[in-house]
């Protein structure tokens, strides 16, 4: 087997006196796959190494498979796996199977030119109208308008929001001291330990987790005045709910950003999106990248946040469709749009007109203050109402 | 005709654990089959991920046939505890035994005590009734629907394969059980309860896997129903539907073909039972637009 042999010259390599050993060179490969970024640490190696034991470690594809087994752990360390597999051992080895179906990027050709209807691209970005008179409190200022020292002092303000979530209730029962149904368990537990005379009854209640919020934020070309600070606005979310927080950036594709913005400072945070998204000030394909959210598991039953112009590249019939979905999935589903900000305007492309229909709240988010009602809208979580369309 | 029973030492290489997953009608690629194998050489967890209907439970199913040891299952649910998963004390009894020991005048209060947490009054459930069995399979069903406070929990057994049980002590497995998690991942695990076991991401089948699988599962079932079936949902799988059909739907429809009395893939039939395949109307709908319900449709 051509792969057998590839690999089997690479350790045997390692055998031969002045190299380095077999287990050097497979320990290597781990390193490399870390610096790949998956996360094989040395209890991975040491599977790793274990595994190879019991199969053969002259054969290309026992290789593979051993290192496949202990040294990846999500469907995403696959593709990264296959290539560090293929440029470790052999230039010319092709790992013995391609991983399909496991990526949730959304690809359309990057190069594609705005259309008509996109707004100004050069100089000044398409603000809202000034709507703020300069003795306005800084609050109320649209964060595209503002000088860098505003803008750092609006994004310190943001870095305190304090994010907070609505409960859900869970299945799960935590011990009450008044009220709620009685438990059984724990009051027989009781009697017991007073050698069976009856004691107090107790009670237990369901307890409470916080609601998931799933935030979705555009970072197209037309979103730039504005991606930044949404982007701190997801970073507080995040800080407030580690666990019940998933933030995505849509751009030519739909990328998972959340473990960027679990960074505390939110200058590393934001440096950590930077380097996570790859399609910064592109164009937007928003239908295609709603449904590669409705894919993943993370919307159900969340509140799901959209921050974007919806200025739309794709199809808008797509997002209307995909957007009638995610309305029936999540709980509610919040759209987050600047030029809300602006008193005249009125939503008329045809990508948020078709997915006004099925969106619970429109909001605007171009401003602190915005932002700041944003969270408390996350944290009310206010009975759904289905009143975006009254706006179109 | 193989042994019927076989023990893990007689498993000495991944290609007899193949023929063994083969002869019980689990027609696995090379990926499963190692991990599987290295799953039962290294005595470790075997964690599967994949979409529905790949087969994930049914592995577990049968290597329990293989080793001829009962499937010991627990399926998580959110609000799992440890009462629900590992054991419980009887109370009801040890009430009982209380009461009857006071009508019958005992008078050794300290004996009565020990009495009452016998392992008699404990109940074992799926963690503790595993490592008492042997040889046993456990499977920790979709454990992603678990709240993540449970794997911290699960993580202990399954390091150890001990249980302590405070008024008793502990309680470990001779040889540990097979062990098998699975998820479908609408939460992302704990990477420590990962690092722990064997990682394996599972596919559905490629068309000469999935046109085998069905021959072996519907024996009725022609080669050329059997090929166009398989054509068509390994299509569907790339059309980007809600809900792309695993292997358990696809039998599922080809049975209800079979049943109809379908030789090859006919248009009218297709379309009566579309039903056991897809389960949105949407999924329907774009099947129908597509064309994928003809033999060899969908091309052009």
């Amino acid at each position: 087997m051509a792969d057998g042999v590839a690999v089997t010259g690479r350790i045997r390599d390692g055998r031969s006196g002045d190299g380095p050993g077999p287990v050097a060179v497979l320990a290597g490969f781990a390193r490399a796959l870390r610096a790949a970024g998956v996360a094989a640490d040395h209890h991975r190696t040491r599977n790793f190494l274990a595994a190879l034991g019991h199969l053969d470690a002259a054969d290309g594809r026992d290789v593979y498979w051993a290192g496949r087994l202990t040294l990846c752990a999500g469907p995403d360390d696959l593709p990264r796996y296959d290539r560090c597999f293929a440029a470790y051992f052999s230039a010319s080895f092709a790992a013995p199977r391609r991983v399909r179906g496991t990526t949730v990027s959304v690809t359309r050709p990057v190069a594609a030119p705005y259309g008509a209807g996109e707004p100004e691209t050069s100089g000044e970005p398409h603000a809202p109208a000034a709507t703020a008179s300069e003795a306005e409190v800084l609050r109320h200022r649209d964060v595209a308008r503002m000088s860098e020292a505003e803008r750092r002092e609006v994004h310190r303000l943001l870095a305190l929001l304090r994010g907070a979530r609505q409960p859900r209730r869970s299945r799960r029962y935590r011990p009450s001291s008044h009220g709620g149904a009685a438990d059984a368990r724990r009051t027989v537990r009781e009697i017991l330990r007073h050698g069976g005379e009856p004691a107090r009854l107790r009670r237990r209640v369901r307890g409470t987790r916080p609601r998931r919020v799933v935030m979705v934020v555009d970072v197209s070309g037309s979103m730039a005045a504005y991606a930044d600070t949404l982007l701190r606005l997801a970073h507080a979310l995040v800080r407030a709910e580690p666990r019940a927080t998933e933030v995505f950036s849509a751009g030519t594709r739909l990328t998972r950003i959340t473990p960027a913005l679990r960074h505390r400072d939110p200058g590393l945070a934001m440096d950590a999106c930077s380097a996570a998204i790859p399609d910064w000030s592109g164009g937007t394909r928003l239908g295609e990248e709603v449904r590669a959210l409705l894919r993943l598991p993370d919307a159900r039953g969340a509140i799901v946040v959209i921050a974007s112009d919806g200025w739309e590249r794709g199809p808008a019939d797509l997002l209307g469709a995909q957007m009638a979905r995610l309305s029936r999935l999540a709980r509610r589903v919040v759209w987050v749009n600047p030029h809300k900000g602006d008193p005249a305007y009125r939503p008329m492309t045809a990508g948020i007109r078709a997915a006004l229909p099925y969106v619970t709240d429109f909001v605007a988010g171009h401003s602190l203050a915005a932002c700041e009602e944003l969270a408390a809208l996350l944290a009310g979580d206010r009975p759904v109402r289905r009143g975006g369309a009254e706006d179109a | 005709m193989l042994r019927r029973t076989t023990t893990i030492s007689g498993i000495d290489a991944p290609a007899r654990l193949a023929e063994l997953l083969d002869h019980h009608d689990y027609l696995a690629d090379e990926g499963v089959t190692t991990a599987a194998y290295l799953a039962l050489r290294m005595g470790r967890p075997l964690f599967l991920e994949g979409e529905a209907g790949v087969g994930k439970t049914e592995l577990a199913k049968t290597l329990a046939a293989i080793l001829d040891a009962p499937l010991i299952r627990l399926q998580c649910h959110e609000g799992l505890d440890a009462a629900q998963a590992m054991y419980d004390w009887d109370f009801p009894r040890q009430l009982l035994h209380l009461k009857a020991a006071e009508a019958a005048g005992v008078a050794d209060v300290a004996a009565l005590e020990g009495e009452i947490y016998d392992r008699r009054f404990l109940i074992a459930r799926p963690l503790l009734r595993a490592l008492e069995t042997q040889p046993s399979v456990l499977l920790v069903d979709e454990i992603d629907r678990a709240d993540d406070e449970f794997e911290a929990f699960l993580l202990e057994v399954l390091s150890d394969f001990t249980i302590s049980v405070p008024e008793i002590g502990t309680i470990s497995a001779a040889t540990p059980p097979v062990v098998v998690l699975t998820s479908n991942r609408t939460r992302e695990v704990h990477d420590a309860l990962k690092r722990r076991c064997l990682y394996h991401w599972l596919e559905h089948p490629g068309f000469d896997r999935e046109v085998a699988i069905l021959r072996r599962r519907l024996p009725g079932c022609a080669e050329r129903l059997a090929a166009d079936v398989a054509r068509a949902a390994g299509r569907m799988r790339e059309a980007g539907l809600l809900k792309p059909p695993g292997v358990a739907e696809t039998l599922d429809w080809t049975e209800a073909m079979l049943t109809l009395g379908a030789a090859e893939l006919d248009p009218a039939l297709a379309a009566a039972t579309l039903g056991a395949l897809l389960k949105h109307r949407e999924d329907q709908e774009t099947v129908r637009a597509m064309g994928l319900l003809t033999p060899g449709g969908g091309r052009g």
